[in-house]
């Protein structure tokens, strides 16, 4: 989230497409009803199905699954054509005026510099013309056609209204209510928020989802103001905090990535990183990258990280692919090249894509090693549930270990927050049982690595003899201990120019702006220094006073960067430094400096004329309506069909699909046809239950006991299908067996000419558990990922659905 | 002076005692917004957990998202979906959280024939008193809203408390503490009317306009209301009753039958405490047990 | 009006014939009319602060445990609750939330380190130290077999591809910066987490 859980209340219109915040995040979905009740605010769904949010929406318009970015684009071609976008922000602090190179183009459903053999793009043209100072040419009239926002009313001016409908099955006028209210926040003082999840996430074009909305943020100038924003809600407790610290396949903690095999030194690393500005004056901040490397590998490395060696570059793996995610982990473990797998709280069995092959590739590991505080269907893949889970042990030969740890109220600690807040959490009781922490298991098989490495020898045992470990309590290391490492600190005196101490050794960190590249510092994650400084633990603060009551509660726990609580705040001001909405400013210049309410996202001393943008973290300091080469699929949203689709791409039939999602080559074979999986089918979480988690739980258990699927009153009338009756939902990958709900909150949809049918299904059930019994709802989706991200397409795909006679219990 | 803590006690079942009480206590009410619930169960969840309360078995998917299926023993609150079209075919989905309305005027408690099993507290609470409740099923009857269930476990009839545990000590009920969308609110009933009153301007301004407060007063008004956007029609909303009353029969047995019945009771008592005396305790027979159901279901006809 | 209702009879008599002779209006014969409400449960009961473990909401919680964290009281959680003072949730709870409790106290935790044995149709107890030195080595044995330190061009990458671990959203920032590091020392690659699912 670039914004607070709380600040929602201060939107003007809410528009929650691509999730579901009241049934996912309800105590966060509290300050919709706030921003309702307090701030008139017109709630917006659009979604599939109408959803536990849609009941309480002021307007709902149905969407087909995996059409949003036509909606979007057809959004974006709205506000343009009756200019209702905030248009001093555009000039000012997006990249509309800049110029694209001349090789750019875009034809039948292609960027410029596609090859069909590599199914990718040569991405050189989607770049800015750059003159002879070196910069980025740009003209504020906006009259050259090259300038980025002409290209991109020239990419949407396909969406009309009517092309929308025909792609989404939207009714016109319904898209049209909602492009309405959407347009009501371009005012400088209105603002709109974006809710959005999973259902954005999880397509094949999942990533340019969410690009689509930025874009229709930064024409509204609603990023980096109260009440706006892009707020992805996230799922887990701590997945920001695990995407934070860099537990991602190509990631490093702090959003630094890991080295490839083109970059055998660390100057060849550099190169790609670190980016120089692109517009004079502006302050690109990963020009800082080199203090946060060099300062990480000193925590990780110590002594061993040395100038000599560049700083351990070698100890780092490097990838030979983008990123080893999940898919590929499992497609290669499919494939028998994997051994072993450890999973540390998570099951796959229930949660990847194409259950049958995720059972079949756990069954060719040597060891899986299971680490969580419930039983899960991952430790027990191989056990036979019938045709919930057709396993045969005799012929499973993966050794399989299950280890107990503790949960979330038997251990200290941080989460992260989807709105980065750290918060510590203390422990009220013991584990069950023998079980252990996860610090304590893993910090187990390290020192036994560790030992046998020492002991015997092996392949390149350096990385691990050198790893620091001078914890305390080596044997289960502290979460206060671990904490400050992260935060950081002065691994010598560190000083200024003329001598003088700004830090002395083993002081605690301030903030990463004391970081230095010359192995002076050590800090294990630069985006979370602060949070444990010398005066103490700031993620254990708990004082929830509120300037204004503006939902920022600065003093509460730790908000990462900087304890800064609304990203890009500089953009809350207008170009000279004063609100773009009085009644609510952020941050604002008062002639001397920048202050507020917030912590600026900005050099405070940066004076307006100075004209330094406020997306400092781009090399262009200016928000992007072109993304330039960093989406693989293009730089402008274009609407792509699901793998599995209905219809053939009605805008470029011959380019249906999204040309360079990820598909392994024997997955396309699992892909069904219309022909024989007429209706598409999404899946969707309850509010009464969490993945896989709550139906241990017996209330949550009583609350929802059993799987089943939600149809259309049509299809069910056309299909025989009456209430509560079984049915056979299934895929070209397999099937379930079910209840199905008959309801009115599934309509069909005219696209093309044509009816659709959605079918829903609630993924929460397994073999284990309180619940009943249930097949998951993962028997049926595709192994497909999106281009950018490998996020599978969960949420469109193809399915049929018959009646069935009553299971035998 | 706000004294929710008050545990006074305003009536008692089978009681023509009730004891005098110089203070005056705040009526205390919840307020369920219909139009911001999101129907997530997290008051059901509650409710559960704080009463210690679980069904025996989990239950079984029945064509709706309510669930368990019906209230029960173990089930004091529940939601309630209905999937509704206006007459311009706008799907409305129209979730009520239901249980025990708290009446001014409660049926259940004027049906009862147990002295102090049920008892109404200054402040508008209806409560069961366990160990006072024979189990006759008489409070069931005597409810317009359906609300009080009979345990097989133990022959005692269980219906939400309002958490008079909680209001004791100065908290709100478990349901209206955790509802994460403040569709469940809980004050006095001044403010919880003032309250409703400013959500049904925010209603109307919306188009709802018949949106308006349910807080009937053929039961001498609720202490638990309801905000709802059709107030018109509030049997759309999973049957709530439009204009409840108490039973006739309930009634009759109130002002005629009770005084004559209690003369009979008290016979039975004394027959009763000889026969223990003498014989030892009673059994519960089946034969009885199916003879209580037929006169119950006598009743209902 | 029926009074043969089981009820009657089989209560015990003295208790009854009290009751119904107050009942009647023959004054409170020494019982009580003060209803006695369920004693308010968490009066002295420990309360400790914490995040709720599902959705990135993070609600503030309150855990409610047994005893008084004296020596020889044994803590046992019986009741969470919202924190009111926690400024997003203000004490409010989803159904998740509110059920807490009953994943704290699930049947189905795991109690004890298990193995399965290839091809065997059970799980059997195996203490911590046989467990994590089995693991290990295996791991070792995979890694000093697979472990790749230069690619076909000779470039030094240092990567170990032939095991994965995919690493947990509900531990701690703490526990993932612990893991990360032991997991890359090794020159782990097939490295995730399910921010995608």
């Amino acid at each position: 989230m670039t914004n607070t859980w709380q600040d929602i209340k201060n939107a003007n219109v809410v528009l929650v497409m691509g999730g579901n915040a009241a049934e996912a995040h309800p105590c966060g979905f509290k300050w919709v009803t706030e921003a309702k009740q307090h701030n008139h605010a017109k709630l917006v769904v659009v979604d599939p199905r109408f959803t536990r949010t849609a009941s309480v929406a002021d307007l709902y318009a149905p969407i087909r699954p995996g059409t949003d970015i036509a909606f979007l684009n057809g959004v974006m071609r709205y506000l343009l054509e009756k200019d209702a976008i905030q248009r001093e922000y555009v000039l000012a602090f997006t990249n509309a005026s800049l110029i694209v190179k001349e090789g750019f183009n875009f034809q039948d459903g292609l960027f410029s510099g596609f090859s069909p053999e590599k199914k990718d793009y040569d991405r050189s043209s989607w770049d800015y013309e750059i003159g002879e100072d070196g910069f980025v040419k740009s003209d504020p009239t906006l009259a050259d056609p090259r300038c980025v926002i002409n290209l991109l009313k020239q990419h949407v001016a396909r969406y009309t209204p009517e092309t929308v409908s025909r792609v989404c099955g939207t009714p016109v006028e319904k898209f049209l209510a909602v492009c309405e209210l959407i347009a009501s926040t371009a005012p400088p003082d209105k603002a709109l928020t974006s809710m959005y999840a999973l259902g954005w996430t999880q397509h094949s074009v999942g990533s340019q989802n969410i690009r689509a909305m930025a874009v229709v943020q930064l024409l509204l100038g609603n990023i980096g103001v109260a009440g706006g924003g892009m707020n992805a809600l996230r799922g887990h407790s701590n997945i920001q905090g695990l995407t934070d610290m860099g537990l991602l396949s190509n990631l490093m903690p702090g959003y630094l990535t890991l080295p490839k095999d083109s970059e055998p030194i660390l100057a060849d690393y550099m190169k790609t990183r670190g980016f120089k500005p692109l517009r004079p004056g502006q302050t690109s901040y990963w020009q800082n990258y080199k203090k946060f490397l060099v300062s990480f590998q000193k925590s990780v490395y110590g002594p061993a990280a040395t100038a000599d060696n560049d700083w351990a570059y070698d100890y780092l793996p490097k990838l030979d692919v983008p990123g080893y995610d999940i898919l590929r982990a499992f497609d290669m473990m499919y494939g028998g090249k994997i051994n072993g797998y450890i999973c540390q709280g998570f099951n796959p069995l229930q949660s990847f894509p194409n259950k049958k092959k995720i059972r079949a590739a756990l069954g060719k590991l040597k060891f899986l090693v299971v680490m969580d505080p419930l039983e899960t269907e991952t430790a027990r893949f191989w056990e036979n549930h019938g045709d919930k889970n057709p396993s045969d042990p005799s012929k499973i030969a993966t050794e399989v270990f299950l280890l107990p740890t503790t949960c979330f109220a038997e251990e200290d600690g941080s989460l992260t927050n989807s709105s980065r807040w750290l918060q510590w959490h203390w422990k009220a009781a013991d584990a069950p049982g023998e079980a252990k922490s996860d610090i304590a298991i893993m910090s187990g098989l390290f020192r036994r690595m560790r030992a046998m490495y020492q002991k015997d020898g092996g392949a390149f045992p350096a990385p691990i003899l050198d790893l620091t470990w001078n914890y305390t309590n080596p044997i289960e290391p502290g979460p206060d201990e671990l904490a400050k490492e992260v935060n950081g600190k002065a691994l010598v005196d560190v000083k200024d120019a003329n001598g003088a101490v700004l830090l002395r050794a083993g002081q605690q960190l301030a903030g990463f702006a004391q970081l230095r590249d010359d192995g002076t510092t050590a800090c294990g994650c630069w985006i979370y220094s602060g949070s444990w400084t010398e005066a103490g633990n700031m993620m254990a603060r708990r004082d929830a006073t509120d300037p204004r009551e503006q939902g920022l509660a600065p003093n509460w726990a730790f908000s990462w960067p900087v304890n800064r609580r609304i990203m890009y705040n500089r953009a809350s001001a207008d170009p000279s430094g004063k609100p773009w909405n009085p009644a609510k400013p952020l941050i604002q210049w008062n002639g001397s400096a920048w202050s507020g309410i917030d912590v600026p996202d900005y050099l405070p001393s940066n004076k307006p004329e100075a004209g330094v943008g406020p997306f400092i973290m781009l090399a262009e300091g200016m928000g992007r309506l072109f993304a330039r080469d960093q989406m693989r699929e293009g730089p402008f949203p274009e609407h792509y069909e699901p793998f599995e689709s209905p219809v053939a791409n009605p805008l470029h039939p011959k380019v249906s699909a999204n040309p360079v999602a990820r598909v392994f080559a024997g997955d396309a074979a699992d892909f069904g046809t219309v022909e024989k999986f007429p209706y598409v089918a999404t899946t969707y979480r309850l509010t009464e239950h969490f993945h896989f988690w709550t139906k241990h739980a017996k209330i949550n258990a009583i609350l929802q006991p059993e799987e089943f699927i939600e149809i259309g009153e049509a299809l069910a009338k056309e299909k025989g299908i009456a209430q509560g009756e079984w049915v056979k939902l299934s895929s070209n990958r397999g099937f379930v067996v079910a209840k199905a709900y008959v309801t009115k909150r599934l309509k069909p949809m005219l696209v093309d000419g044509k009816p659709v049918h959605t079918i829903g299904m609630p993924i929460h059930w397994g073999f284990t558990g309180a619940a009943r019994p249930g097949f998951g709802a993962n028997v049926l989706t595709p192994f497909v990922g999106d281009a950018n991200a490998e996020t599978p397409e969960f949420k469109a795909f193809l399915v049929n659905v018959e009646k069935t006679a009553v299971p035998v219990a | 002076m706000a004294d929710f803590q008050s545990l006074d006690i305003r009536r008692r079942s089978a009681s023509t005692e009730v004891p005098p009480n110089i203070r005056e206590a705040t009526q205390i009410a919840k307020l369920i917004d219909v139009s911001r619930c999101i129907g997530c169960k997290a008051c059901q969840a509650a409710c559960m957990e704080w009463n210690d309360l679980r069904e025996e078995e989990v239950g079984s998917f029945n064509g709706s998202y309510d669930n368990p299926a019906d209230l029960s023993p173990a089930t004091w609150t529940l939601m309630r979906f209905t999937e509704w079209e206006d007459p311009q075919g706008n799907l409305e989905w129209l979730i009520r959280k239901d249980g025990c309305m708290h009446c001014g005027d409660p049926g259940c408690l004027k049906a009862c024939p147990s002295p102090g099993a049920i008892v109404q507290y200054q402040n508008g609470i209806v409560d069961f008193i366990s160990e006072n409740c024979i189990g006759c099923g008489y409070c069931i009857k005597g409810c317009p809203f359906n609300i009080p269930r009979l345990s097989q476990a133990d022959q005692k009839v269980y219906k939400c408390t309002l958490c008079s545990d909680r209001v004791a000590v100065g908290q709100e009920p478990a349901c209206a503490k955790a509802c994460p969308t403040g569709a469940i609110a809980f004050g006095t009933k001044h403010d919880m009317t003032e309250w409703a009153g400013e959500r049904i301007e925010d209603l109307k301004s919306r188009g709802f306009d018949q949106a308006g407060l349910y807080d009937p007063p053929g039961v001498g008004g609720t202490h638990v209301m309801y905000v709802l956007h059709h107030a018109d029609k509030p049997s759309i909303y999973a049957g709530l009753p439009n204009d409840p009353h108490i039973s006739r029969l309930v009634q009759a047995w109130k002002g005629v039958m009770k005084p004559i019945a209690m003369a009979g009771l008290a016979f039975t008592a004394v027959v009763g405490f000889v026969h223990w005396m003498v014989a030892g305790p009673n059994e519960v027979h089946p034969e009885d047990e199916a003879k209580g159901r037929d006169v119950l279901d006598r009743q209902d006809t | 009006m029926e009074l043969g209702r089981r009820g009657f009879i089989t209560l015990s008599g003295a208790t009854l014939a009290a009751t119904s002779i107050g009942a009647l209006g023959f004054g409170a014969a020494g019982e009580a009319l003060a209803a006695a409400v369920r004693p308010f449960k968490l009066a002295r009961a420990t309360e400790t602060r914490n995040t709720c473990t599902y959705c990135a909401v993070a609600c503030g919680i309150l855990i409610y445990s047994t005893g008084d964290r004296a020596k020889n009281a044994k803590a046992s959680i019986i009741h969470i609750e919202g924190d009111p003072d926690h400024p997003v949730n203000r004490g409010t709870l989803c159904p998740k939330g509110a059920a807490l409790l009953d994943v704290v106290h699930a049947p189905t935790r795991v109690k004890y380190p298990m193995v399965r044995a290839p091809g065997s149709n059970e799980f059997k107890r195996i203490t911590w130290d046989d467990a994590l030195d089995r693991i290990a080595k295996l791991m070792k044995e995979d890694r000093d077999k697979n472990f790749v330190a230069k690619n076909a061009g000779g470039t030094t990458v240092n990567r170990w591809t032939t095991t994965g671990m995919l690493a947990a959203s509900a531990t701690s920032n703490e526990t993932a910066f612990l893991t990360w590091k032991v997991a890359r020392s090794f020159g782990m690659v097939v490295f995730d987490n399910q921010a995608r699912v």
